[in-house]
């Protein structure tokens, strides 16, 4: 990844850089300075592979999926994050960043959670190490992912509900970074996606980045070549699309598409499709490209997917799609839930709302018979239980 | 004796910048230098949310801030995320937008406002208003209206320096930045160099609005950073509530901000001339 890595400042072309006030300065810095270190230290490496193998259960399959291949007429193949400890590709961003807080002495862990997989990936990575767990939810999510907030407690870790704005993933990412800013000493603060300043989503990128590693092993086993033409992710922050997409950037010829969520339609007010909808600004630490008003307030987006309601998008995302390597589509409510019915039924693979997006789009693209689709299943369904439930009640 | 010198116009600003071998022209003045200048002590700045409790309250809270007896006024920009502030502040900030506050109509609620006060004015703005504004067309108007000083949290000194510095400084604007307890002492003298007014000292690992005595711990990291003997004065800042903390706060330092226990001061008022001189009565009382 040389062509679209961040450079020294911790800027992808325009995007990036670390807007952090300066309570966080020196915690961020002190990130900044240590963590290629950290993660190029062949006992990091050593550990964290390890547990990734025999904790987390990679490599996760890559799936042909056959049923569904038919119907679209093309070959899909399933990248099964969803089969991961916890349920989703979260872990494997706590896993690395669990390990890098040993290492930089803190004691204590703050995470923000949407749909509460990032949540659940974190309170049971502080478990496995003893570290003491602090888990922020928006109040909203809270109750739209009900089980993940009972899976967080029984793992031990603290969850506080964000009452602020919409309740939802911006507000739960706000109290979080307040928290760090009060316990700036003995805390570490592990973001759950590609956004935050520089270094995180470098860093969170890098660790994700075991996703596209395995497809090329996995792809190559199973169809003799690396490179499929498709690879597709849904995208909140971004960091399961920047996992599956990081060792593709450099290959012209696979076609990279993120679907953002359109919630009830991109012209409705209830959307949050950033990079259709979005500008550039600066949110959380970072300079992207975010959904806000002509002054600037930052806008509450929607969408049923807690994971992907959020306004904002990670840096190197926001610079992959201006410099469009990689093509950025959306899909509303509707049709995510009905991608996830018929992937269900198809595959008997219950995907969470958030992938259901990523499959969404298959009915969109021009495939041809003999293309490769990989596509990201970035987690499990179980949490959405109650949302499939009513959708399916209602359709009846 | 001989002065010789080259006289632009900045393009930006339309301000004569003079160049040159100087030794009696005058520097353009600027309040905050000037309050420093004249007072070392016990300087009290207020920082109120412009749109709060009421929308059309800014022009009142300021007058009457500084008639009674206020040295220095940080006027607030509401925004929807404000990550450096606590329950209070936030809470200011949620209820202005919600009265319809924008960085527009507070400029145009300030357009006279050189005709009713004297005292220094701080503009304090998360960046993403500021940016989405237009920087520099931001600090054009500050200058046109005659506010003195930025502060912008989450604008970082690398920024600043390499991008923003230029532009805060043809507009006059003097951009205050915090020192915490963790910024470490390299880093302080780096923000003394390159920033100007004063330095904002942040009395403890917080956001805004905690509360409490100043431990002797806090005493001692003012001392310590008094004793580094730097060029801008300080200003000790978050946590300051009461008469008790105000003074603490200043015994090393030329003076405190406050912010929270202002906002909940003026909060139910329906009187808010005299909730204010009560307010400040209180702090300043001997
Ligand atoms: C299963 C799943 N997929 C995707 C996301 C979106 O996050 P990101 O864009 O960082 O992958 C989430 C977030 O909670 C998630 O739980």
């Amino acid at each position: 990844m040389k062509k679209f890595e961040v450079d020294q400042n911790g800027y992808y072309g325009r995007f990036g850089g670390a807007y952090v006030p300066e309570m966080l300065f020196a915690n961020v810095e002190e990130l900044r300075i240590r963590y290629l270190d950290i993660l190029n230290d062949s006992s990091f490496q050593n550990e964290f592979h390890a547990l990734l193998k025999h904790y987390v259960g990679r490599p996760t399959p890559l799936y042909f999926a056959g049923r569904i291949s038919d119907k679209y007429n093309t070959r899909i193949y399933l990248k099964r994050e969803d089969l991961n400890h916890t349920g989703a590709h979260k872990i494997n961003n706590t896993i690395g960043q669990i390990l890098l807080a040993g290492r930089l002495g803190k004691n204590k862990i703050v995470a923000e959670t949407g749909a509460g997989q990032h949540g659940v990936a974190t309170a049971t990575v502080c478990a496995l190490t003893g570290l003491e767990c602090t888990v922020y939810m928006g109040k909203l999510d809270m109750e739209r992912q009900k089980p993940n907030v009972e899976r967080m407690k029984m793992l031990g870790a603290r969850v506080v509900p964000a009452l602020s704005g919409n309740q939802t993933l911006k507000d739960a990412t706000n109290e979080a970074m307040r928290h760090w800013i009060n316990n700036p000493e003995d805390t570490h603060y592990i973001i759950g996606s590609v956004v935050g300043p520089h270094p995180y989503p470098d860093m969170v990128a890098r660790f994700q980045s075991v996703i596209s590693e395995e497809i090329k092993t996995q792809l190559f086993e199973q169809e003799n070549r690396e490179n499929p033409d498709y690879v597709i992710a849904c995208v909140g922050g971004g960091s399961n699309a920047a996992g599956a997409f990081f060792h593709y950037l450099e290959c012209e010829e696979v076609m990279l598409i993120a679907v953002e969520a359109a919630g009830k339609g991109i012209t409705t007010g209830q959307s949050a499709a950033t990079i259709a909808l979005g500008a550039e600004g600066v949110l959380h630490g970072s300079k992207s490209i975010i959904m806000q008003t002509d002054d600037g307030q930052i806008v509450e987006p929607y969408s049923i997917s807690a994971g992907l309601d959020y306004p904002g998008i990670g840096p190197l995302l926001a610079h992959l799609s201006e410099k469009e390597r990689v093509k950025f589509t959306h899909v509303t409510d509707k049709e995510a839930l009905r991608a996830a019915l018929e992937l269900a039924q198809l595959e008997g693979i219950i995907p969470a709302l958030e992938s259901a997006h990523a499959l969404a789009i298959l009915s969109e693209l021009n495939l041809k018979k003999s293309d490769v689709v990989v596509i990201n299943l970035s987690g499990r369904g179980d949490k959405d239980m109650e949302t499939y439930i009513r959708f399916i009640n209602n359709e009846k | 004796m001989q002065i010789t010198y080259n006289a632009n116009k900045c393009p930006k600003c339309n301000i004569l910048q003079i160049k040159g071998t100087m030794n009696q022209i005058e520097v353009i003045a600027n309040k905050i230098e000037d309050l420093f200048y004249r007072r070392k002590k016990r300087i009290l700045s207020v920082y109120f949310t412009a749109g709060y409790p009421k929308i059309d309250a800014t022009a009142t809270i300021i007058t009457n801030l500084e008639q009674s007896g206020v040295d220095l006024i940080e006027i607030g920009i509401p925004f929807s995320d404000p990550v450096a502030d606590g329950d209070t502040i936030q809470h200011s900030n949620h209820v202005a937008l919600k009265n319809g506050m924008t960085i527009r109509m507070l400029f145009e609620q300030l357009r006279d406002i050189r005709n009713r006060v004297e005292i220094p004015l701080i503009m304090m703005s998360y960046l993403n208003p500021v940016y989405q504004y237009g920087i520099e067309k931001f600090c054009k108007k500050c200058q046109e209206i005659g506010i003195d000083g930025l502060i912008i949290p989450d604008l970082p000194l690398y920024e600043y320096e390499t991008k923003y510095k230029d532009v805060f400084d043809c507009f006059n604007l003097k951009f205050i930045m915090l020192v915490t307890p963790q910024t470490a002492i390299e880093r302080i003298r780096k923000i003394d160099f390159l920033t100007g007014g004063f330095i904002y000292l942040v009395s403890s690992a917080s956001t805004t609005g905690s509360k409490g005595k100043m431990s002797s711990e806090q005493m001692q990291y003012f001392k310590r950073i008094h004793d580094l003997g730097l060029n801008n004065p300080l200003l000790v800042g978050f946590g300051i509530s009461n008469r008790e903390s105000f003074v603490n706060a200043c015994r090393y330092a030329a003076g405190a901000i406050i912010g929270s226990a202002f906002i909940r001061a003026i909060s139910q008022s329906d009187d808010l001339k005299a909730s204010i001189s009560s307010f400040v009565q209180s702090i300043k009382a001997e």
